[in-house]
């Protein structure tokens, strides 16, 4: 397929391959965390590790959105459609999450909760429109690709005039979270974990630019690569990133010029703007509370802010005993530490968030690298 | 036969199902002879007995039964009137066996249209026909508005073995080869394509057909096949995790090997689907000795139904039953049993 088979051609993969293990130096290990889930697929997806020398170690980080949203916010969600009867519209992926009590929006949905699975948020306005006497919420989450439309949807649903669309917004801020991370007393001062640079978001970046970046790349000296989603992507970045530490430089550096910029999107920057704020703090999974980390809809949209028009209380909720995606999210732990994967957590019936998207990192393991655990044992 | 037996035809242009369909009475036995046996047309069924009475040729029966609940009833290359003949044809036909008869099921909906029904009908009596297998019973039943949608179908087939043939999917051994009859994914991208809230423009059709007599040829050539199996829900992925786990076997596939249509690749690129779980109405997953699989793979690619047949891999040894992959890219991974509902990817 045009356009798709180029960023995925074997010839060039072994090439890198090659180039990378020629780059890395024998007498040094080389920690490099690829901050978002769609990375994470894309490298277990293709076997992107069989192509690297062994001291060029993958670290996976909290780029999941589903991953990364904790419990109570699915509570809210589950509550707002059961205690006030909205319909609520969700990413598929949402629906199998586990919220508290052994619940998720799909159970919820099983007994009788109206809740929807769409696959944008025209869908979510498409069905406030057709169903004028329900009160549509659609439940927004990600990083910054995922706010542009919702933002987008709102300014819709004023211009139509629409009174019965909702949004739960729960979007998150992707510089906030490598800073959190950079900043965790695993990496700081136990060196527990080694971070020595960063794969970057790519699509994240084709909204934000690459310069927001620049600040801790300069504070933490560790390099950032902005990387594409493909396999090819993945590993130029790597063989970048190689190189940056070998030179002793912590650069932002861009692989995916055929999509991002320095400034980013710049009309869809406006308009996120012009719509949504600064959350002084917001809850993630397995990072706590992260200051300034998230957005929340400004007070002149208000009638669109669910959170306002439906209230429910924020309890906040534990993950479930022994399940240490908290953990696995910041890097600290890997998906074979955790003594529920596999055990009574997989995909069809997952305990912790990173066992449910394809993003998560639990679930990219299980899914398509657990051989390698069984032939290493 | 000639005499009136009904005060007015059905009103098949602009009538609806109503409960009286399902009840019993005059108005059922009209639906069943004005709709269903004046299609579906055959001596057993004209009878008009509850159960078809049929001599039976020498070897072992095989019998499946498959309910066909598809959403939308009609969709690029088919309908549920196909679907439910060529689902039930095929997997009684997987044994090896000739499929001989069908039993049809109907659950109406009340308000259905008798137009649609129509043309569910005469399709499922097409497919039949061109399938050689006749529909010789069948059932209605109609539950209240709200209760069904639209119309769901079972039915059920049976056929008979021929000797010497033992196929099933417990007989995979290490060495085997894999080949599948066709490309992956069609029937699912085109049923996506039509979905509530999913609509995309693409020429892909579903591939649903029946496959009998593609088996027959393979099972004249290679009667020692050891397996057959077509991957419908979970699509390759799951049905070689199915087979692998029977078997207690592991796979190692070559994905290169595997055929997929340039259009059903860049519906799953768009989707953030993996073609190799959706599913499939019209193809096959053979198993045979590395010594059978070139004569196979040459009589399937000399039948129409095969002509993209390919060995896409080798059983192997594997405690753990895992399908491996070796990746277009050069890498490897599992390709493991589908997981929930395959649902597109959000950033």
């Amino acid at each position: 397929m045009k356009y798709v088979d180029e960023f995925r051609a074997k010839a060039t993969a072994q090439k890198l391959s090659r180039a990378i293990a020629a780059e890395a130096h024998p007498d040094r290990k080389y920690h490099l965390m690829e901050f978002c889930g769609g990375h994470t697929h894309a490298i277990f997806r293709y076997g992107v590790q069989d192509l690297l020398p062994d001291n060029v170690k993958l670290v996976h980080g909290p780029g999941c959105p589903v991953c990364v949203l904790p419990i109570s916010r699915i509570d809210m969600a589950i509550n707002m459609a059961e205690q006030h009867g909205v319909t609520l519209c969700s990413y598929g992926d949402m629906l199998r999450v586990p919220a508290s009590k052994r619940r998720s929006l799909l159970k919820a949905k099983a007994e009788g909760a109206d809740i929807r699975m769409v696959y944008s948020t025209q869908d979510a306005l498409n069905i406030a429109q057709a169903e004028p006497e329900k009160q549509v919420v659609f439940f927004a989450i990600g990083f910054e690709t995922t706010t542009p439309p919702t933002a987008v949807a709102i300014k819709q649903a004023q211009t139509m005039g629409l009174k019965n669309f909702s949004v739960f917004c729960n979007h998150v801020l992707t510089p906030a979270a490598i800073q959190n991370i950079l900043e965790s007393p695993e990496v700081r001062e136990l060196g527990t974990v080694s971070l020595d640079g960063f794969l970057g978001p790519s699509h994240v970046s084709s909204i934000i630019g690459s310069q927001p970046y620049e600040f801790f790349a300069e504070e933490f000296q560790r390099p950032v690569v902005i990387a594409g989603f493909e396999p090819l992507d993945v590993m130029q970045s790597i063989l970048m990133l190689v190189r940056q530490l070998n030179e002793g430089r912590h650069d932002v550096e861009n692989e995916y010029t055929r999509v991002v910029s320095a400034e980013g999107n710049v009309k869809a920057k406006k308009l996120v703007a012009e719509i949504f704020e600064l959350r002084r703090t917001f809850e993630w999974r397995g990072l706590g509370l992260v200051p300034y980390s998230a957005l929340r809809i400004k007070k002149p949209f208000a009638e669109y802010d669910a959170e306002l028009r439906f209230p429910v209380e924020e309890v906040p909720a534990a993950d479930i005993k022994g399940c240490e995606c908290p953990a696995i999210l910041r890097g600290v732990k890997r998906p074979t530490d955790c003594k529920l994967f596999g055990t009574v957590c997989t995909p069809e019936n997952p305990m912790g968030s990173c066992m449910v998207s394809s993003e998560g990192a639990c679930a990219a393991y299980w899914t398509y690298g657990r051989f390698r655990e069984q032939a290493a044992s | 036969m000639n005499k009136k037996r009904y005060t007015s035809r059905l009103d098949i242009k602009n009538g609806t199902v109503d409960m009286t369909h399902g009840s019993g009475g005059r108005a059922m036995a009209q639906l069943i002879e004005e709709l269903f046996i004046s299609n579906l047309d055959n001596e057993l069924l004209r009878q008009g007995n509850d159960q078809a009475a049929f001599d039976v040729e020498k070897g072992r029966m095989v019998m499946s039964v498959d309910g066909h609940v598809i959403s939308p009833l009609f969709f690029p290359g088919g309908d549920i009137g196909s679907l439910s003949v060529h689902g039930t044809v095929n997997d009684v036909a997987m044994s090896g066996a000739k499929p001989l008869y069908l039993s049809a099921g109907f659950i109406l909906e009340e308000g259905f249209p008798l137009a649609d029904l129509k043309r569910i009908v005469e399709s499922m009596a097409a497919a039949a026909n061109l399938a050689g297998v006749p529909v010789v019973t069948g059932d209605t039943k109609v539950v209240e508005k709200g209760k069904g949608d639209g119309v769901f179908i079972t039915t059920t087939g049976i056929g008979v073995v021929p000797e010497g043939v033992n196929i099933s999917g417990d007989l995979a051994r290490p060495g085997d080869k894999i080949i599948v009859s066709g490309s992956m994914g069609d029937h699912g991208v085109a049923i996506m394509s039509k979905r509530e809230n999913l609509t995309f423009e693409t020429t892909i059709e579903s591939d649903s057909q029946a496959l009998h007599d593609l088996i027959a040829e393979m099972v004249q050539a290679v009667p020692t096949i050891h397996c057959l199996r077509d991957p419908t829900r979970g699509g390759l992925a799951s049905t070689l995790n199915e087979m692998a786990q029977q078997s207690n076997v592991g796979m190692k596939l070559r994905e290169e090997d595997i055929p997929i249509k340039p259009e059903v690749h860049a519906a799953c690129e768009l989707l953030g689907l993996d073609p190799l779980y959706v599913a499939n109405e019209g193809k096959l997953i053979a198993i045979c000795s590395a010594d059978d699989a070139d004569k196979l793979l040459a009589v399937m690619r000399a039948h129409p139904k095969g002509e993209d047949a390919s060995i896409i891999g080798d059983v192997i040894e594997d405690e753990h039953n895992f399908i491996q992959m070796e990746t277009s890219f050069g890498g490897s991974r599992i390709v493991d049993w589908l997981a929930g509902e395959q649902l597109p990817r959000i950033c």
